[in-house]
């Protein structure tokens, strides 16, 4: 099924929709520590890192390097992990991604799934290092998240994309 | 896909000065990230307010789905109950008959307890129950593990307060919000609780290791090793968590210990209960004089 073409002259859409769409989008995915389970592991997604990667990624010219910080801000304060860690690994992810948008120009989704897993990675991992002791036997459940984020990615992408379609256009 | 044309700014100088402006702020922001986090280390209640500000607000929205979630559990255990009552009538007609015994013996047993510690002098300290609540959400992303009950400052819940469930020890309260408290877990990598061994009162510690399970190290070298299926009670040491309510059960030893299955497997569907600490916390100790 393919979709009707825009028309050509049709008004564009307000700008607080334009960009309160992905801002919210991030916002409502950090939110997924909310869901009513008293879990014994790691076993949700960081839900909202994968929105925003999946935006970054998709729109670069939509959020500043630095969008990153207030993002993880929120995120630290509904995600038990203690406050700044969030704020520091994705203003670093974000940091990399854009080294990589210089030196990987020509891309396809599955370069941009890549530097999303590895993005993901990075945070889960430094997160785990920042909030539990060396000690702790976390490892075997932040595998099997990561993995379980890596794999969940795409979808996160075709939604993130749904919602740019929806936010109207420029 | 093409490169997207929006990050190079071309000979635009505002555009250049406008880029390279957002990676100064970028950076500032990671430095104040690290920042926070020194302060986090330090001082580890110091974003309560900001913390439990959210909390406030996500509350009623995971209350209100762990609310519609019991509703439709309840459905088939109603008519699981409604069928199975009269079977259950007589079961527990033979059980009572076969308790009475059992109620007698304890009941003369703790007349005897408490004669006896009358002679000795002790005095057990009440503990009070604060408030009963659910815990609602909890950090299922992090490798913490906290979570979030439904009570707060003014159900008189305050930081350092132990919380259990109907089988044991939950956890404590980690900082109370006006309607919120998060409470750390007992599984959490940072909890450890004082406990004892039902079987011979050999004290020892049970910390959480992330996982599911406590490890559990005896306090002094004793040759009285862990056997497994050993009961822990919580011991009272330390005057956090009251004495003498289960905590774990022994089910794999190692070479300095054990490791131990909570009993307490906290759910959204069981209320927990918030007592009053065993012993007021000691009061922080006063700055050393310049």
């Amino acid at each position: 099924m393919t979709e009707a073409p825009p028309e050509r002259f049709a008004r564009s859409a307000p700008r607080w929709q334009r960009i309160g769409v992905p801002i919210a989008s991030v916002l409502l995915g950090s939110l997924v520590t909310i869901v009513p389970v008293i879990a014994t592991g790691p076993v949700l997604p960081p839900l909202g890192l994968m929105v925003l990667l999946g935006w970054r990624l998709l729109r670069p010219e939509l959020f500043p390097v630095w969008a990153a910080a207030p993002f993880g801000l929120f995120d630290d304060l509904v995600s038990g992990q203690p406050m700044g860690s969030a704020v520091l690994l994705w203003t670093v992810a974000f940091f990399a991604i854009e080294l990589f948008d210089t030196r990987l120009v020509w891309r396809d989704f599955l370069q941009d799934w890549l530097i999303a897993a590895g993005a993901m990675a990075f945070v889960l991992i430094g997160g785990r290092l920042i909030a539990s002791p060396i000690a702790a036997h976390v490892d075997t459940m932040l595998l099997v998240q990561i993995l379980v984020s890596v794999m969940l990615f795409p979808l996160v992408a075709r939604v993130v994309a749904w919602l740019d379609r929806k936010r109207g256009r420029a | 896909m093409a490169p997207p044309r929006n990050r190079r700014p071309g000979f635009s100088r505002r555009a250049q000065y406008g880029l390279f402006f957002s990676y100064v702020v970028a950076a500032l922001c990671v430095v104040a990230a690290i920042v926070l986090l020194a302060l986090s280390r330090i001082n580890p209640p110091a974003f309560t307010a900001l913390r439990s500000g959210v909390a406030e607000l996500t509350a009623p929205v995971s209350g209100g789905i762990a609310a519609a979630v019991r509703a439709v559990a309840s459905v088939p255990d109603g008519i699981g109950h409604y069928f199975g009552v009269k079977r259950e009538n007589a079961r527990l007609r033979a059980q009572l008959a076969h308790d009475h015994e059992l109620l007698m013996r304890a009941r003369m047993l703790s007349y005897d307890n408490h004669r006896l510690k009358h002679l000795l002098e002790l005095r057990d300290r009440s503990t009070e129950t604060v408030a009963a609540a659910r815990l609602i959400s909890s950090s299922a992303t992090s490798t913490r593990r906290f979570a979030l009950l439904n009570a707060g400052l003014r159900q008189g819940v305050r930081g350092g307060q132990p919380v259990s469930g109907p089988h044991g020890v939950i956890g404590r309260v980690l900082e109370a919000g006006p309607d919120t408290a998060r409470v750390m877990l007992l599984i959490d990598p940072e909890s450890a609780v004082p406990v004892r061994r039902t079987r011979d009162g050999v004290p020892a510690i049970a910390s959480g290791r992330g996982d599911t399970l406590l490890e559990v190290r005896p306090v002094s070298l004793v040759d009285k090793p862990f056997k497994i299926g050993d009961v822990l009670l919580s011991s009272g040491t330390g005057g956090l968590y009251p004495p003498d309510i289960p905590v774990a059960r022994v089910v794999k030893l190692t070479r300095d210990g054990a490791l131990a299955m909570p009993f307490e497997q906290p759910d959204t569907l069981d209320y927990a209960i918030v007592q009053r600490a065993f012993f007021r916390a000691p009061p922080p100790p006063a700055p050393p004089a310049p």
